[in-house]
This record gives structure tokens, sequence and C-alpha cells, in this order.
């Protein structure tokens, strides 16, 4: 210690610059999420798959003879060159079927999560931002809802209505979008608490502005997660609606009639059955595993 | 006064997603039967981690508590101890308090269950003399209608009620240290006061050491023996509450006797603030950790860590403005002295 | 208590309401009464005459109120398909059969996921977390269809376990167990996992707070610590997914007394809508809804019981 350099012991004081300088990287919100989901290796591979299962519903039915397409000489025919998951019960291609009723089955989800994103957020938003008698009434109303069963509903609606995708789509949100209401409430009532929201207010932002400007993108980050899980739970209803019999009605195809009509003839064409219950299997897990790591992305309790 | 604890070159980190945070960089020190050694530092200067070391209660991933590190409670090592010892250890020989009283007792479990588990586990007592003796503790700690409040839950206490709980439950066994980690730091002035009190009052009747970790220097100053200031994952000062008071020589420990609020501070004064944040301990300085916030900082502080230089038997610092090379410096105006 | 039940079972009542009159009102809103879709081939006089017996010929309001007094006498009318058959006596006769494989789907469910949960958190990142979360992956990814196939294919017909069917009237609770294995396993399926991986997350949750922290200070043991105060406080957020998951498992009946030819409830909705039986498709419906209404109720008061922070009547100074 004694041999220390004597002119090093100069008080030079506090440099400001250095006090400040951050020593970790600087990441926004979603770079961070990106860098996390990445690291997901799962949920990069799931993403990858649905990607690959919307091109294969895209350009699948091109590939193959046309779906409706019915050649009684090569009926209940298993996997061949010719036609790639076999044939069905009236000779129609399976691979050429399976594609078309991919894009029911894949529409459905979308379509109907986009709906159910739509009413959910604005429902939702106002009850969660007005608060008092509007919140409990529109919250009184969602409880109703949600005391019904909703697959009862689902299965009356269908009576009633014709099959079809769009009753069926009806049919499904009626009820579905309570619960992304009731969480977008949530959300909304606990950032309604918090201090930029009472800035904003404070330099006069009016009502919408303050719900489309900082409520609703404060909580894109948990309705992407919630739409992830949301998707396949609207392609599972398709399936069970298809597979009563009150869903998609002939020659039109979804994976869940698919699954209905294979269930029939599964003790002799397994084949059937298998490829449209794997289709609907993956698509599941896929989507599930991307919901999973999206969840774990985008949760800023999560990072680190 | 035999010593009782010994903490030898305590080094813990934690392994996150950007690398290992050192946390605690070689922490050493004493505690002697029934007294009372403040830890004192800001926020994740690591005191709180170095408390939880002596209970092993860092958990591991991502805690990690280094190989070199020696915790001796007489004279054996807790860092080895097995399953069972740790167990006898924990609540019986030496108990812990937490920060926050809303959120350290069960919410399910009726508060003289609470009290009485550790009875049961170290006293050896069947379930009805414990609920009588945590009857007996609830009063020892000052809450009326103790017969009655040992059935109900946590929710139906105040923050203060709850705190002194805790003590309860901590000194139910009757330990030879207890560790209050920020005891009073979520608690109302006034309720802070009724706590320490309490802690100062249950000290002399039952002779327990005890270890406060606290971030406010002004708790310390009546109740603590001796004091250690900790920065960054290190002691960077040590000694009596007489000579921390009095004689500070660390800049680091003038910089937080200054920012205590006093009963001469004008109004008018606003009260001062140490500049800068402490470093990142994912990549710790070279030097001296206090020297980018320094205002007696020195070229050498930024290339080597200063050794720790010996006052006194008891004050201990680590600053190179003790180094025979080092210009002289007189502390700042208005501190020291008892607060 | 009773005051809050009083309470709750008011709003039922009126959310049973509501439920009744739109239902109601939409299976009316449809073209043709059931008559004239049923009875087709009989002369317009015999359709008018059973018209006039089932009450048609009456304007829409005053059929309305008509159905609301039977409901209250605990009447749900009768078939119109299978005339003389009530949806009282489907109720009666198909219950029991789709309340054996529900409860036993619910309270398996339950346990085995709740299990599954504790386990996956304490072993957390290791061989059996990665089984736990994978079977919860596949049980939310596979419909319950696609299940009970599999479950035919692979075990149906194995040891004494039938691929279908239901027991005969003269077996025995025990005999009859057999059938139920392979629906029970199907309808809970989706529900273990549901309930494993929220019992993970709540788990892993509660191992965080503070509270863990004293316990383990005080020196209990590890299995006391998990028992009396990780899993007791874990469990209790699992009541509240309890609802949702009974009304799945109401639903999922539907789907799974069809595959395997059980004489459920179910069975008989789906028989009802391919043959347009409009009163047995209203009774039913207003029948399921009920029981989701009261086990919602059920499930609110046992949470209040198994959470002491929560008190439903608010406390008396």
């Amino acid at each position: 210690m004694e041999s220390l350099d004597k002119s090093k012991f100069r008080i030079i004081g506090i440099d400001e610059s250095e006090a400040e300088t951050i020593v970790r990287p600087n990441l926004t919100y979603w770079q961070d999420a990106w860098r996390r989901l990445k690291q997901n290796k799962v949920a990069i591979f799931s993403l990858f798959l649905l990607i690959l299962l919307f091109l294969l519903c895209i350009f699948g039915p091109y590939i193959g003879p046309d779906y409706k397409f019915q050649d009684m000489s090569v009926r209940n025919q298993g996997p061949s060159a010719a036609h790639w998951f076999g044939t069905d019960t009236l000779g129609r291609d399976l691979f050429s079927r399976l594609w078309i009723g991919g894009r029911v089955s894949l529409s459905i989800g979308f379509v109907g999560t986009l709906i159910e994103v739509i009413i959910g957020c604005i429902y939702g938003g106002i009850s969660g931002y007005f608060g008092g008698s509007v919140d409990d009434v529109m919250m009184r109303i969602v409880e109703i809802l949600n005391s019904i069963p909703y697959m009862i509903v689902v299965i009356i609606l269908s009576v009633i209505l014709k099959p079809g995708i769009v009753s069926l789509l009806l049919a499904l949100c009626i009820t579905g979008w309570t619960g992304m209401a009731r969480m977008v409430r949530g959300q909304v009532m606990q950032l309604k608490e918090s201090e930029y929201i009472l800035a904003a207010k404070a330099l006069g932002s009016d009502s919408n502005r303050i719900i489309f400007k900082h409520l609703i993108p404060n909580t894109i980050g948990i309705i992407i997660v919630y739409t992830t899980f949301d998707i396949p739970s609207f392609i599972f209803a398709e399936a069970f609606l298809s597979f009563i019999g009150l869903g998609i009605q002939p020659p039109k195809t979804s994976w869940g009639a698919l699954c209905s009509y294979g269930q029939q003839t599964m003790d002799f064409y397994p084949h059937q059955l298998l490829f449209p219950a794997l289709a609907i299997c993956i698509t599941m897990l896929a989507f599930n595993l991307l919901g999973d790591g999206l969840r774990d992305a985008l949760d800023p309790k999560l990072r680190q | 006064m035999g010593k009782l604890l010994e903490v030898k070159d305590l080094r813990v980190s934690f392994h996150t997603y950007a690398g290992e945070v050192k946390a605690v960089r070689g922490v050493s020190f004493e505690l002697n039967e029934g007294e009372t050694l403040a830890i004192v530092g800001e926020s994740g200067c690591g005191k709180s981690i170095t408390s939880k070391s002596i209970l092993r209660l860092i958990p591991s991933p991502p805690g990690d508590i280094k190989k070199e590190s020696q915790i001796l409670y007489k004279d054996k090592d807790i860092l080895k101890m097995n399953e069972k010892e740790l167990r006898m250890l924990r609540g019986g020989e030496i108990s812990m308090i937490f920060q926050d009283p809303m959120t350290s007792l069960n919410p399910t479990m009726k508060i003289g269950k609470q009290i009485a588990e550790n009875l049961i586990v170290h006293r050896g007592m069947n379930k009805k003399e414990a609920i009588k003796e945590a009857v007996k503790m609830l009063q020892m700690v000052g809450i009326p209608n103790a017969q009655e409040r040992v059935n109900q839950y946590p929710h139906q206490f105040s923050g203060g009620m709850r705190q002194r709980v805790m003590i309860a439950i901590a000194l139910a066994c009757n330990p030879k240290i207890l560790i209050a980690d920020e005891p009073t730091t979520a608690l109302d002035v006034t309720i802070q006061a009724q706590i320490m009190d309490l802690m100062k009052e249950l000290q002399n009747n039952l002779g327990t050491a005890i270890i406060l970790i606290t971030h406010d220097l002004g708790v310390v100053a009546s109740i603590a023996h001796r004091i250690q200031v900790m920065y960054a994952g290190m002691v960077v000062e040590r000694g009596t509450t007489d000579e921390i008071f009095y004689n500070p020589k660390h800049p680091y420990t003038w910089a937080l006797l200054k920012s205590v609020p006093r009963l001469e501070t004008k109004h008018k004064d606003t009260l001062y603030s140490i500049k800068g944040t402490p470093p990142d301990l994912l990549k710790p300085p070279v030097g001296c950790p206090f020297a980018s916030r320094c205002e007696y900082c020195m070229e050498i502080c930024k290339e080597q860590m200063p050794k720790p230089t010996k006052i006194s038997d008891t004050q201990e610092v680590s600053c190179f403005l003790l180094h025979p090379n080092a210009p002289k410096v007189e502390p700042p105006q208005g501190i020291g002295g008892k607060l | 208590m009773g005051k809050y039940i009083l309470k709750r079972a008011s709003y039922m009542i009126f959310t049973l309401f509501i439920i009744v009159t739109a239902t109601f009102f939409l299976m009316n809103a449809m073209p043709g009464d059931p008559i004239s879709q049923q009875a087709r081939k009989m002369p317009p006089e015999m359709q008018q005459m059973l018209r006039h017996k089932y009450g048609l010929d009456k304007p829409i309001a005053e059929r309305w109120i008509m159905y609301l007094k039977q409901l209250l006498h605990g009447n749900f009318g009768d078939s119109f398909v299978t005339p003389g058959f009530s949806v009282n006596e489907i109720i009666k006769y198909k219950m029991p059969a789709s309340a054996w494989i529900g409860i036993q789907a619910v309270i398996v469910g339950l346990l085995i996921g709740v299990i599954l949960g504790i386990i996956a958190a304490f072993r957390r990142n290791t061989t059996a977390d990665y089984i736990v979360m994978f079977i919860a992956i596949l049980g939310v990814s596979v419909p319950g269809f696609v299940i009970a196939f599999l479950l035919q294919t692979v075990l149906g017909g194995k040891g004494n376990i039938p691929i279908a069917g239901w027991k005969s009237a003269s077996e025995t609770f025990a005999q009859g167990l057999r059938f139920t294995i392979l629906p029970t396993i199907a309808l809970c399926f989706g529900s273990i996992a549901t309930y494993a991986r929220y019992m993970r997350t709540s788990v892993l949750d509660v191992i965080n707070q503070d509270y863990i922290l004293t316990a383990q200070a005080k020196g209990i043991s590890r299995i006391a610590v998990a028992v009396k105060h990780v899993i007791r406080n874990a469990i209790i957020p699992i009541v509240t997914i309890l609802g949702p998951q009974i009304a799945t498992i109401i639903t999922g009946t539907i789907v799974i007394e069809r595959i395997f030819s059980i004489p459920g409830m179910g069975n008989s909705m789906i028989e009802a809508i391919n043959s347009n039986d409009y009163n047995v498709i209203l009774g039913l419906t207003i029948f399921f809804s009920l029981l989701y209404i009261v086990s919602l109720l059920l499930v609110d008061i046992t949470y209040s019981l198994v959470d002491p922070r929560i008190s439903l009547t608010k406390k008396k100074k």
C-alpha cells in the first residue's frame, strides 16, 4: 500500500457524466419481449409450425384433386401416392379436403377471436373506465351471460339458425367475449389508478383519447396472450359443434366435420379420423405453446 | 460477552440471464452475546442478503453462497449444517423478522397457530400448551385481548400489531440471536418508535443479541451498540455507535449522516441527497465502489480497492483518504453528534 | 351467511328467468311450430287437435306464462316427438348415468390435476415437471372426442374394460364401475390439464411469498412448510376455476355419452336436436343451466369457507 504513486492521491470529485451511465443494455418493452421469445425454442418452433399449416391451408387444396370431386372407383382408400391422405366413402381426396376444412376451422378461429377482441375491449374498456353504476350494470350482464353454460347457448343458437359459418360464428361469439371483457376491465381498473392517467387527465385529454391512446395500448400485451389462447378454443368449439352435427354442413367441411365422418368409419378406415384429428391437435398444441411463450415474453413482471 | 456468531468472507451471487450478480462480496463481522449490531446501507447494498444467508434462506437457484464463505454459530459452520441441525437452529437459536408485516404472516392460518408451530417444534409442547404459551407471548409483545386474538387471522390485525406478532413468533423459543430485517420500514412513524422500544425492552429482559438491518441511521442511534455500514455488497466502515456518529471516517458514512433529517435542520434547507446510483453489481467496478459518487474521489480510488484501515480496536474503515499519501480532508459540517 | 345465500339465490332466479325467457322466445321464433314439423303427415284436423292439446293455438305471451307456471311446479313439459314421454321423465331416467360420470370426472380431475400441479411446482425444472407440463399441454390441445377414440382403441376391450355401453339394470354399482372408467378419463382429461397448470402457477406464486420465509425461519420441517403453508394457500385460487370446469364437464358429457353410448342426458340432448324435439331441447337447456348456476353458488360458498379473508356478509361492528 505504501508503494502507491503519490500523484494518484488528488481529489478529482464526482464525474457527473459517469455517475449516470447505465451498464446494462437498454431495451424497449417490445425488443425485450422479442429477445425473450426468441430464446424460447418451443415457441419459435410452434410459430413456424403454424405458418406451415397456414401455407398448407392456402395452397394445399390445389395440389391434389378437387375436394368435391367424387371418384367412386377409389372409395375408402388408404394413403397412397395418388391420394396422400387416402380417400373417403365417396372417393373424395382427403388431402384436399383436410386443407379446405382447415381454411374453415382456422378462419373461424381468427375471425371469431377478432370479433371477440373488438367487443371485449370496447365493453370491458367502457365498463372499467367509467366504473360506478355503469360498471355495475355492465358487469351484472356479463355475470348473467357467464352463468349460462357456454356450449348450451351455442347449441341452442345453432339449432335455431341455419347451419353454416356465419351462424356458427354468431353462436360462438355471442357469449365468448365476456372473458375478454372481464380481463380488459380488470386491466383498465388497475391502470386507471396509475399516475400517468391522472397526468393525462390533468392535461385535458378526453375520455376517448385516454381509453384509446393510453389504456388499450397498455393492455395490448395481455390481450395478445389471451388471443393466442382464444383462437384454439374457437377451433375446439367448432370441432365440437361439427362433431355433434350442428356445424358445417356437406359438401363444405371443417376439421370437426371431418372428424365426425371419420368417427363413423373409424373401425375400418382409421386414417379418415387420424388426419383431421392430428390436424386439430397439432394446431391447438402449436397455439398453446406459442401462447405460453408469448405470456412469458410479454409479462413485464418477468423482465429481469 | 462471548462471541456468538462469526461471519467470514461471505460471498453471495445471483445467476440471472445477464450474468452473475455479485450481491455480497466478502463480508465479515462478529456478533457478541446480548449486543445489537446494526447493518446500515441503501437498498440493494446486500444487507438483506447477508442477513438471509445467516439462516440459509437464500433461494437456490438463482442464489449461490460461495464455497469460501463461513458463518460460524458457536464455532459450528451454519453453511455446512445438515437439514436437521439447520431446522433446530432456525427459530430455536436464531430467528428472524421481516420488512413487511402485511405479507410475512400466513393469511390462512390463525395467529395463535402460527406462534404455536414454533413452540411445538423447538420446545416439544403439545398443541394445547403451545396455544397457551402463544397467548402469553402475545401479552408480552403488548397485544391487548390476547386470549381472543390468538384465534384471529392476520387480516384482522393492523400493520403494527402484525409486526408485534412477528416479534412474538421470533422470540417464542427464546433465541440467542434475533435478525430484524428492516422491521419498521413499512410502518407509520409513531408505530416505528413503539416497535423499536419493544425490541429494546425485550432485549433487556431476555438478553437476545440483535442484528438490525436498516437503511435509516435515525432508527439505529438509540438501540445499536455497534454499526456497520455496507455499500455495494461490502462493509465500508464499522465501529461502535458513538464512533460512527461522532467520528465517522468514510465519505459514504458522512453522506448517510448528512441525509438524515435532524431537529436543527431549518425549514428552507433541502435535505441532502447522495447523487447518482450504486454500481451495477453485474459488473462491479475494480476500484472503490463508491468512487463514482464520492465528492473526495481520487484517481487511485478508481483503480484499486481500498483495504480496511484500523482506527481503533472497534473502528475500521476502507477508504484511501486514510492512506498516508492522501490529502487531509475534514468531514463536512453539520454531521456528527447524536441525532 | 344465510343472508348472502338468499341474495345469491334471488340473483340465481333472476338469471334463470332470463335464460328461460330468452330460450323460450328463440325456440318459438323458428319458422313453423313443432306440430307442423313433426306431424306433417297427419290430417290438418288432427294437427289442430294436437295444437290445442299442447296449447300451441294460444298467443305466444300466454304460452310463455303457461310455461313459466309449469316450470314453477317443476314440470319441464312433454316431448312432442315421443308422445306421453315428459322431459321430467327423461331427467329422471337419464340423470343417474350422467351424474355418475360427471361427478366422478369432476372429482378425479380435481384430485389428479391438483396433485400433478403440486408435484410439478415442487420439482420445477426437473423431468417430473416437464412430464406434467407435457400432459397439461396435451390436455388442453387434444379435443375430448379424440381422447375418447384413443382410449377406445388402446384400452377398450382389454381386460374387463368395455369399449362402450352401460351397466344393465340388474348389475350392481361395483359391476357397473367398469363402464365408467374410459368415459371418466376422457371427460376429465382436459380438466386435469387445466388444474395442473393452474395449481403449478399458484404454488410457485405462494412459494415466493414472504410468509413462506417466515415459516422456514421457524425451523419447521420442509413437509410442514409445504403442506400447512404452501399448499393450503395455493389451493384456494383453484376454487375459482372450479365453476368454469364444471361447465366444461356438463357440456363434455354431451359428446362423451354419445361416443360411449351412455344412456345419459347428453345423449338425449343430441337425440332431441336431431329430431327437432323443441320442448326437450328447451327443458334440458334450462335444466343444464340450473345445474350450472347451482354449482356456481356452491363454488362461491366453498370459496368463502376455505379463505378466511373473505366474509360473504359484511361483519357487524
